[in-house]
């Protein structure tokens, strides 16, 4: 329940509500930073605000994108990150729901971003043993956005989408855009030289819990939706049991705190990047 | 084919996927959209299930509600050797108890998952609270078997009282429910997971 100075955590932006949510199930009250918000729909015109603190509450800097409701606590010096396939007709956008985790927002971010994990923990679909090695690849930090890029990833995935016929050798990119934002760029298994996009806004509600918007943007007219959700659902549910087993739930920025295998080195350049931009909230120097 | 309208993350429907596979049986999985699109409260599901509710069963012209109910069709109907539902009068009494502990008292620690996941407005205290209750009577139950020198829930083998109180227990954790001090329902959920058949969900593990 810690309110936070900390003033890198303050100026992002922060996914906090999707826009199906809030038309199905109206104003969603929640936190963000350990503090009270409301996002609801304005009545001046305004797609939606979000107010922080009690009673009338001061208005929060806020916008739509994306298909979500993004909102901050500080002064944002940059806008949240550019993603032009989300203007193209031919993709389909899939809000997964958002599913509550207790850990780090930074612990969900960094186990998106892990390759290693495959086999083990989403056995048969995004890995599968005897292979289990990650193959090298290119991590840089992309200026003046100042962003995290791996690239010339690949791994052999037994069932790596619903329209995946059988297993295939899966390309991805990797991008982190914000310390809560995390998008996967992958072999759209249908289309030549394209890529399904699998995101993850995450909403640190407290130092230990947050809440994680899920979505796909994909090539992909034929699966049914339900079928869709169930095989985003299975695996990120998988994770989630990983997730809150992992001891301290806040994310040790020190380096060498954990031990890091040579496959790592996109965790570690995320660990970094996130002690150089002094965040403090969800780490392990705030909970210990 | 035996069809069952079916969400990856429900207790409830991996209860039925369970014993299809230690049965053997083939069957067809429909996805529904549980979460978030809540499409088994739209008005084309309640014409399959008026309680608005997941699992569903079909099998030829029977459908079913209850994933309770379906384990007694399923072990009735699949089961010629009936030794997950025994014949015997008393037996069936005892698994009737613990098929409704399974959808009753048990069904808290769903509660206390749902709201820890995805964000059901329950009174997770409240639930949390019974849910221990509950594991706590199961795992007095499971004490006095195995001072008796047995291993499962009625009788002397695996039924379906087992297989039905199983997936809550299991994904306890999932509700902040630790089962870490019920030492004989540790060790009974290590003996379910070795039954021939076994398989598992998201949150649920091999070992």
């Amino acid at each position: 329940m810690t309110i936070t100075d900390d003033a890198a955590s303050l100026n992002e932006w922060y996914a906090v509500a999707g826009m199906d949510d809030l038309r199905v199930n109206g104003p969603r009250r929640t936190r963000l930073l350990g503090q009270d918000i409301v996002i609801e729909p304005a009545a001046n015109g305004a797609p939606c605000v979000a107010t922080a603190g009690e009673g009338a509450g001061r208005e929060l800097p806020s916008q739509v994108l994306y298909g979500y409701v993004w909102a901050s606590l500080g002064e944002p010096a940059r806008s949240p990150l550019d993603m032009p396939e989300f203007a193209e007709d031919r993709r389909r956008f899939v809000d997964c729901g958002t599913v509550t985790v207790r850990t780090s927002p930074y612990r969900v971010v960094e186990n998106f971003l892990d390759m290693a994990h495959f086999p083990y923990v989403h056995t048969g679909i995004l890995g599968e043993e005897p292979l289990t090695v990650v193959e090298d690849y290119t991590v840089e930090i992309r200026q003046p956005e100042d962003e995290i890029w791996a690239t010339d990833c690949t791994f052999y995935q037994p069932k790596a989408a619903m329209s995946a016929e059988g297993g295939i050798q899966t390309r991805y990119e990797y991008r982190v855009g914000a310390p809560c934002v995390t998008v996967l760029y992958k072999t759209c298994p249908v289309v030549e030289d394209a890529w399904d996009l699998i995101g993850i806004f995450v909403q640190p509600r407290e130092e230990d819990l947050c809440d994680v918007h899920v979505w796909m943007l994909l090539i992909d007219d034929a699966t049914p939706l339900a079928s869709l959700l169930s095989f985003q659902h299975m695996i990120f549910v998988q994770d989630r049991s990983i997730l809150e087993n992992q001891v301290p739930a806040g994310i040790p920025l020190d380096v060498g705190a954990e031990m890091a295998i040579p496959g790592d080195k996109m965790s570690m350049t995320y660990r970094r990047w996130l002690r150089q931009k002094g965040i403090v909230f969800g780490t392990s120097r705030a909970t210990a | 084919m035996i069809r069952i309208y079916d969400y990856v993350l429900s207790g409830s429907c991996y209860k039925v996927r369970l014993f299809l596979s230690i049965l053997g049986l083939d069957y067809e999985a429909v996805p529904v959209d549980f979460f978030p699109g809540r499409t088994h409260k739209s008005p084309e599901f309640l014409e399959i299930n008026p309680l608005g509710q997941i699992p569903v069963l079909e099998d030829g012209d029977l459908t079913l509600r209850d994933a309770q109910a379906m384990l007694v069709y399923l072990a009735g109907k699949y089961d010629p050797a009936r030794t997950w539902y025994p014949e015997d009068a008393e037996a069936q009494g005892r698994i009737a108890m613990w098929l409704a502990f399974a959808g009753g008292e048990l069904m808290n620690a769903s509660a206390a998952r749902l709201h820890d996941m995805l964000s059901y407005d329950f009174d997770i205290e409240k639930v949390r609270a019974a849910a221990h209750d509950a594991l706590r009577v199961l795992d007095d139950h499971l004490t006095d078997v195995e001072i008796g020198g047995g291993e499962w829930i009625v009788g002397g083998g695996p039924t379906i009282a087992d297989i039905a109180c199983f997936p809550y227990v299991a994904l306890s954790g999932d509700g902040g429910v630790a089962h870490d001090d019920y030492h004989a329902v540790r060790r009974w959920m290590y003996r379910v997971k070795k039954i021939p058949g076994f398989v598992v969900m998201p949150g649920i593990f091999e070992n």
